[in-house]
């Protein structure tokens, strides 16, 4: 491997780590307030991809307002998911609440699938396309688009947890949803916020890299996967976590096609990611359960 | 009394059952015969939807002319189609369900690869012929396993050994191969490796990727760093124009060849200009209008096409269209030739002969002959190889 590959894998691998920290992020929120994995969270990406896709090309809004639309559209029904499949149902076990998000996800793609038609499109680049050289290695502006957004959501969310009152509350819920109820945080608004945000960013997420990875109804289900196991690395705990398990997934992922050990070629790419999570997993359960017997 | 009274009933009751009989009888002879009822897999939704609705068009809207024009020997034709969601699971459930449940003389599709493999068994042990609409060469090879089964579409080998011809012409030695793990990106690459050395050509690199993977910046930068002179990809047009753009971002200067999977305007809608200078080989029906009138393919092509259009004006004409026009008129012409009053397996079992008996019938992907030892069947001269030039598919002279 050449120093210009190398360097070509490590921006290729920041580049999809981002997409995969943007989609992590959503899981991440709705996890530590509810103790749900929303699996619907794919789903909201692809709303925000598709979305802008058909306001700025079919219905040819200027792309700015066909983005926010795009992105307001997918936290609204990130919100009427909530109010009409999670909270009515908010008795049930936590397994049941999962189960209600992968049956709103094969809900949400059905109808996409149906109303926007199922072949994929490209919706427009923010600023051209062509690619720009750095160190021997070429990136698209679209790739430094996704990485820098990732970075302000990422920065923005952190900023929200920890220094307004929302935000705080919402970081109650998730420490300790009894005593935060106690204290008269309303958790249920609490819920529904999550479940807004974390939409929000999946809309976020699905207008900035639809012009890279084009879109089209069912994408929400690889991307989906990968968020979630950009989350499970970052272990759930906070947006910086999160960012951190999704950038490893992708530059794990882009390094396994450029090593050449051996028989591990490109067909073994997805492998090698789950290995490491499965490693990361069995440590952190290791370290988890001497944690509890500590205590 | 009450006895008279008991027999004029019975009587009456004998009457009304016999004449009943009659009246239904009568009435079979009068009126329509039974429809001729047969299933169809495609993949209208997933991955290779791109490929399953036009064929889910194309025999909607032949089925509705033949109906119009009587029907087949006076039964009119009912064809149930259900969408396997390009999920090899769901197709198999589905076959079953067309073969016990809706009881169907033959099926056509599964629009995919995979999915063909997947439900071989089922159809070989339910003894109903199938004409499959994908490429592998496996879904009919070896011929003594598939007695039931027969495809329409150029196989993956023919479509290889068409590049390997254009690339010696051109004196291009070494290729770089990336395939998907789909079953029709895994037959590609069997043939790409095993027909290589025939042709003279070295395959200096040789990477996979996942028909859903949204980047293939990984493997193309591994690819840019041999001294391969071409780049081969093989999957249907969704991946197919991811790599076609990672190559641009990257820079590449070499030359993407692709395989009949992209023959479809979603290719070049989604690859944009990343799709110009693409090469591949596929039926003439993308290039009709460059082909010669003297072509026996000519006149089929151009009507298909005017009709498809007509019928669906908000969408563009695709080859896998073409596979299905092929499957059903096959065995739309076995059931021409099938005697009246036949049993269900009689009737499957006579289908499957008729089918084995094709001769000189022109489709849209060829001229098929079909034989007991070639379940294809497709004459020599089927592929055209095509660059996209400006957007537009350009016959390669």
């Amino acid at each position: 491997m050449s120093a210009d590959q190398f360097v070509q894998y490590l921006m290729s691998g920041l580049t999809q780590g981002s997409i995969y920290a943007l989609i992590g992020l959503g899981f991440t929120i709705i996890y530590a307030v509810t103790r749900i994995i929303n699996f619907a969270q794919g789903e909201f990406v692809m709303l925000g991809g598709m979305l802008s896709y058909i306001l700025a090309v079919k219905e040819g809004l200027p792309m700015p307002l066909a983005i926010i639309i795009a992105i307001l559209a997918a936290a609204a029904v990130g919100a009427v998911m909530y109010l009409l499949a999670i909270r009515t149902a908010r008795r049930a076990s936590v397994i049941s609440l999962i189960i209600i998000t992968i049956g709103a996800a094969i809900f949400i793609r059905g109808i996409a699938g149906n109303r926007f038609g199922v072949n994929t499109v490209s919706p427009p680049y923010f600023t051209g396309k062509g690619s720009l050289s750095f160190l021997g290695a070429y990136i698209e502006p679209q790739a430094l688009w996704i990485i820098g957004i990732t970075f302000v959501v990422t920065i923005l969310l952190y900023l929200f947890l920890s220094h307004t009152m929302v935000g705080k509350a919402l970081r109650a819920c998730a420490i300790n949803p009894g005593a935060a109820s106690l204290v008269g945080i309303n958790t249920k608004a609490m819920s529904l916020i999550a479940f807004i945000i974390a939409a929000a960013i999946g809309g976020i997420g699905g207008v900035v890299i639809a012009p890279l990875t084009m879109a089209s109804y069912n994408m929400g289900v690889m991307l989906g996967l990968k968020g979630f196991v950009a989350a499970s690395i970052g272990g759930f705990m906070s947006p910086i976590t999160t960012v951190i398990g999704g950038v490893i997934l992708g530059i794990v992922e882009s390094l396994a096609v450029g090593l050449d050990w051996g028989p591990f070629t490109s067909a073994y790419k997805d492998v090698i990611a789950l290995v490491v999570l499965l490693l990361i997993l069995m440590i952190r359960s290791g370290k988890l359960a001497a944690v509890e017997r500590a205590g | 009394m009450r006895k008279y009274l008991k027999l004029s009933l019975f009587v009456l009751m004998a009457v009304a059952l016999v004449s009943t009989f009659a009246i239904g009888c009568g009435g079979g002879t009068q009126e329509e015969k039974e429809a001729y009822k047969i299933g169809a897999l495609f993949s209208t939704t997933g991955a290779q939807s791109n490929l399953g609705v036009p064929e889910q068009n194309t025999v909607e809207m032949l089925v509705e002319k033949i109906n119009a024009d009587g029907g087949i020997n006076g039964h009119q034709l009912e064809v149930i189609i259900y969408n396997d969601e390009t999920d090899s699971t769901k197709c198999a459930t589905l076959a079953s369900k067309l073969i016990e449940q809706d009881e169907v003389l033959a099926i056509i599709g599964p629009t995919g690869t995979g999915n063909s493999m997947a439900i071989l068994d089922t159809v070989t042990t339910a003894e109903i012929p199938l004409v499959s609409c994908a490429a592998g060469a496996s879904i009919v090879t070896p011929v003594a396993d598939r007695y039931w089964v027969f495809k329409t579409p150029q196989t993956d080998k023919q479509v290889v050994t068409e590049i390997y011809i254009y690339l010696q012409s051109i004196n291009i030695s070494k290729v770089a191969i990336i395939t998907s793990t789909s079953g029709f990106g895994q037959g590609g690459k069997t043939y790409l490796e095993s027909q290589a050395a025939t042709y003279g050509i070295t395959i200096v690199d040789n990477q996979t990727f996942g028909s859903d993977d949204t980047s293939m910046i990984s493997q193309l930068t591994h690819i840019k760093g041999t001294d391969a002179e071409a780049v081969i990809c093989w999957d249907t047009d969704k991946a197919s124009a991811v790599v076609a753009k990672d190559m641009q971002t990257l820079q590449f200067e070499i030359p993407l060849f692709c395989s009949h999977g992209i023959a479809n305007q979603a290719f070049i809608d989604s690859a944009g200009d990343a799709a110009n200078g693409v090469i591949f080989p596929a039926g003439k029906l993308l290039v009709v209008d460059e082909i010669t009138a003297s072509d026996p393919q000519k006149e089929v092509l151009t009507s298909y096409r005017d009709e498809y259009l007509a019928a669906y004006p908000d969408s563009s004409i695709s080859t896998f269209g073409g596979h299905a026009y092929d499957a059903l008129y096959l065995v739309v012409g076995a059931l021409e030739n099938m005697d009246e009053d036949l049993t269900l397996a009689e009737s499957r079992a006579a289908i499957r002969d008729g089918l084995e008996q094709t001769t000189d019938f022109v489709g849209i992907s060829g001229i098929f002959t079909m034989s007991p030892t070639d379940h294809l069947g497709m004459e020599p001269g089927s592929l055209a190889l095509i660059e996209i030039v400006d957007g537009a598919w350009t016959l390669v002279q």
